[in-house]
């Protein structure tokens, strides 16, 4: 994972509600148990024409000579919502997208992008539009996005926010709380000891 | 001291609070994970190959559900291309990390949320994750169940425990009582319907009212799965006598329900939620979804209204069209929404002594699980399907969405008993509608979408 701190790029709008994980990333294009591999199928069936034969459709906003190298996604109400799969946000990862903003996001793709160093602003929707092809940039430490000379606050949670800042690993993090987690354990096997019982007799 | 009134959703996240961070988020202990074939290798390789164990291997649980065959006879061979390295790579890692696995054939082998309740692995007022987003459906249970991603589901394997930013809470009351032929599914479809796809974001729901109490639990299973269709965390029901006589028996349950943790499940008196809705379950009527959002739904006797362009482009409906009436090319009955026992017996009974329609290309009824499939046979409602001309098949997750193999016709107008009518989720350029498997059975046999209180009168 690469540390977020600040982004500055072309800002690309998909801005429809309800994009839904299925649609970033069909189950079929799913080929394999690794994490990668996955940004050619991104957005399949909306990008490319014929899909089996990837030509792409010259009308899908990331296929625009604009959209080249861009970082940068804008969505409608409840981006990401419908399957929990990772592999919807490892597929934008792998593609280049780094930051989506978003007038709302469905909760598991939200953590999703905060565990693979994808940053998600939400926006007031007029806002979101107001971004559709201007360079954007984006300043994870000041919490603003800033348009040609509009510059716009958002909020995200502390601990998200240090997660992306410094590309920590949830994992490694938690594993320093191990000794309260053991207290913990050992305290709850005491109160429901029915939780560690396994099959009963 | 007075303890402050709770919600039913504050005393599991209390009881399951460890710490809180330097960051202001919340270490909240997991109680169970249910890995599945589609996810669980990548989790438990990605996990492995970072050279961390999982922390306590008794309390995690796979199934082979997402694409195994669910032709009988089946093996690990599957119909999606490749399928067969998921089915296994999830075997080798699970028995690798030392979790509980059941296999392609296993006697027990179902669907997730269908097998995890069956056998008694989620219960009363624990935690349970999956990286699947309708884990929501075992809060029927009066558990805190949510879907979670990969990374997620490493992180709860490995510490026991997963760093959460506190949901806020809302209640869902539903007055009265569904009327005769109005089933959980359609309240469900009538929720988002009113209140948007996105409508629950950020919260955990607690359904309650005289309506959720009335059903039993596999009607409430059916309600909390759509909870993430509303983009909820999850969706949770408060346990009652009915939630402790299921349980009973069932193998990985405690031989007995009597500690004073289960007893204070429920949310107390005065308890305050961020937000609440109410529905009279009177004006819910059997509902079909005409788009491409579960939000895109309406009475089955109700017109197509004003949507996205791009919705009513895919599913080939114009506004005010009618919805009866709409001609389909096949039917499914399956899925963790819609696929137990008491499903498939209200179905069998539009079907028995009756033929789908001539003009529907594909009907198939996949139970929810193996165990369902058995109890199904022992009633001959295999024979009223197959009779009625409905293909019979082993469990799994299925056409509920396509994974590059099995799919419809091309072009087909399905009919579907599932919870996600997205452009090409039942393959590509399938036009799906969504509806109970009352008004599949019914909509089979009308070779169009009916409404199903016609046929049962």
């Amino acid at each position: 994972m690469t540390p977020f701190t600040t982004l500055s790029s072309i800002a690309v709008p998909l801005l429809r509600d309800n994009v839904d994980t299925d649609a970033i990333i069909p189950s079929r294009e799913m080929k394999s148990t690794g994490r990668t591999g996955l940004a050619e199928g991104l957005f399949a069936p909306w990008r490319y024409t014929d899909v089996a034969a990837r030509v792409p459709d010259p009308a899908f906003p990331l296929s625009r000579p604009e959209a080249q190298d861009a970082q940068l996604l804008l969505g409608g109400a409840n981006f990401g919502c419908g399957s929990s799969r990772e592999h919807a946000v490892w597929a934008l990862a792998e593609y280049g997208i780094r930051c989506i903003i978003a007038e709302s996001f469905a909760p598991i793709f939200r953590a999703n992008c905060i565990r693979n160093g994808i940053l998600p602003i939400g926006l007031e929707r007029a806002l979101v539009d107001s971004l559709a092809w201007q360079r954007v940039e984006v300043d994870l430490t000041a919490q603003t996005v800033t348009a040609g000379n509009r510059t716009t606050a958002f909020a995200i949670e502390e601990e998200p926010r240090q997660m992306l800042l410094e590309a920590l690993d949830a994992i490694s993090l938690t594993l320093k709380s191990f000794p309260e987690i053991d207290a913990w354990t050992a305290a709850d096997r005491a109160r429901r000891p029915w939780i560690y019982a396994g099959q009963s007799a | 001291m007075t303890d402050l009134p709770k919600t039913l959703f504050e005393k599991i996240w209390d009881t399951h609070h460890v710490a809180q961070t330097a960051g202001g988020a919340h270490l909240i202990a997991i109680d169970r994970i249910f890995l599945h074939e589609r996810t669980g290798a990548s989790a438990l390789k990605s996990l492995a190959a970072s050279g961390r164990a999982v922390r306590d291997p008794a309390r995690v649980f796979a199934v082979m559900d997402h694409i195994v065959d669910t032709r009988i006879g089946r093996g690990d061979d599957t119909l999606m291309p490749g399928g067969s390295a998921f089915i296994t790579e999830t075997r080798a890692a699970s028995q690798a990390a030392g979790i509980t696995l059941f296999d392609v054939n296993d006697r027990d082998q179902g669907i997730t949320h269908v097998i995890s309740p069956e056998l008694g692995i989620v219960l009363p007022g624990a935690t349970l994750v999956a990286p699947d987003s309708h884990t929501c459906t075992q809060g029927a249970l009066g558990a805190l169940a949510w879907g979670i991603g990969s990374s997620e589901a490493e992180h709860a394997m490995a510490t026991g425990v997963l760093r959460l930013d506190r949901p806020k809470t809302m209640r869902i009351t539903v007055t009265g009582r569904l009327a005769p032929g109005v089933t959980p599914k359609d309240l469900a479809l009538h929720l988002l319907a009113e209140h948007g796809a996105g409508g629950g974001a950020g919260h955990v729901v607690e359904f309650a009212g005289e309506a959720v109490a009335g059903l039993d639990i596999e009607g409430r299973m059916t309600l909390c799965n759509m909870a993430t269709e509303f983009s909820a965390m999850t969706a949770i029901i408060a346990p009652d006598d009915k939630t402790y006589a299921y349980l009973a028996g069932r193998r990985y349950a405690p031989a007995r329900f009597d500690a004073p943790y289960w007893s204070s499940l429920s949310t107390d008196e005065g308890a305050t939620f961020d937000r609440e809705i109410l529905i009279d379950a009177a004006t819910v009527a059997p509902m079909v979804s005409w788009g491409t959002s579960p939000e895109h739904s309406i009475a089955v006797t109700g017109s197509v209204p004003e949507g996205p362009e791009r919705a009513h482009l895919y599913i080939g409906l114009q506004a005010g069209q009618a919805i009866a009436g709409i001609p389909i090319d096949a039917a499914f009955i399956g899925s963790c929404t819609n696929a137990r026992l008491s499903d498939l017996r209200r179905a069998a009974d539009l079907l028995r002594g009756r033929r789908i329609a001539p003009s529907i290309r594909k009907a198939l009824v996949v139970p929810g699980s193996s165990a369902v499939k058995r109890a199904a046979e022992a009633e001959g409602l295999d024979r009223i399907f197959t009779d009625a001309g409905f293909e019979w098949r082993a469990s799994g997750c299925s056409l509920c969405f396509f994974a590059g193999g099995e799919s419809f016709p091309p072009g087909s107008r399905t009919i579907s008993s599932t919870n996600r009518n997205f452009e090409g989720r039942q393959g590509p350029g399938i036009r799906t509608h969504i509806a109970s498997p009352e008004t599949v059975a019914a909509s089979a046999i009308a070779g169009a979408i009916a409404d199903p209180r016609e046929l049962a009168r």
